[in-house]
């Protein structure tokens, strides 16, 4: 079963309640996402400890469920 | 040799690693197939391990540097990134820097 947008919203949020995540279906089909996350939390962060704090927000199921998703991160402005 | 071991091996003997799906010529998945073409473009000299081709490397990756996907890129023995980060990197101009001073680019 693919994960709706919604629901992987919701988990990042868990993890870094003061995200904002944007999540694009890119092709409508409900299980090939981009999703863009601002956080603090990033800050000072190296690139792959910012999407390891995004993977481990989603418990898994990156590579596993959710084969498809984009990531990229920021720190907010 | 376990997994792991020949996953180092692979990682400390070549100055730039990609492990991913499929060959450069055939990638069997969209993300790989980003990162070649991104590798290409730069002019990069790589190795390239096919995952599929051998399961205990395509599980034992995701643990050797706790990412969950492949491609994985791999720089002088250090973990840079998957497709996305390479994409970011690339985008931003880091990656570019990174091959001319550590001198990764193809002999001319």
């Amino acid at each position: 079963m693919p994960m709706a947008a919604d629901e992987i919203e919701a988990m990042i949020k868990a993890a870094l309640p003061d995200a904002k995540v944007e999540i694009t279906d890119l092709r409508g089909d409900g299980d090939h996402y981009a999703a863009h996350v601002v956080s603090t939390y990033f800050q000072g962060m190296p690139r792959v400890k910012q999407h390891q704090a995004v993977y481990n927000a989603l418990g898994g199921r990156m590579g596993g469920v959710l084969h498809a998703l984009q990531l990229t991160t920021a720190v907010p402005e | 040799m376990s997994a792991n071991e020949r996953i180092d091996t692979l990682v400390k003997g070549n100055d730039v690693v990609l492990f991913m799906k499929g060959s450069p010529l055939f990638p069997q998945c969209g993300f790989s197939s980003r990162a070649i073409a991104i590798l290409d473009h730069l002019g990069v000299e790589y190795a390239s391990v096919d995952v599929l081709q051998d399961q205990e490397i395509r599980q034992g990756i995701k643990e050797y540097s706790d990412w969950p996907t492949i491609p994985q890129l791999y720089v002088k023995g250090e973990f840079l990134g998957g497709s996305d980060i390479m994409m970011e990197m690339y985008e931003a101009g880091e990656l570019q820097e990174l091959v001319e001073s550590q001198g990764l680019a193809k002999a001319q």
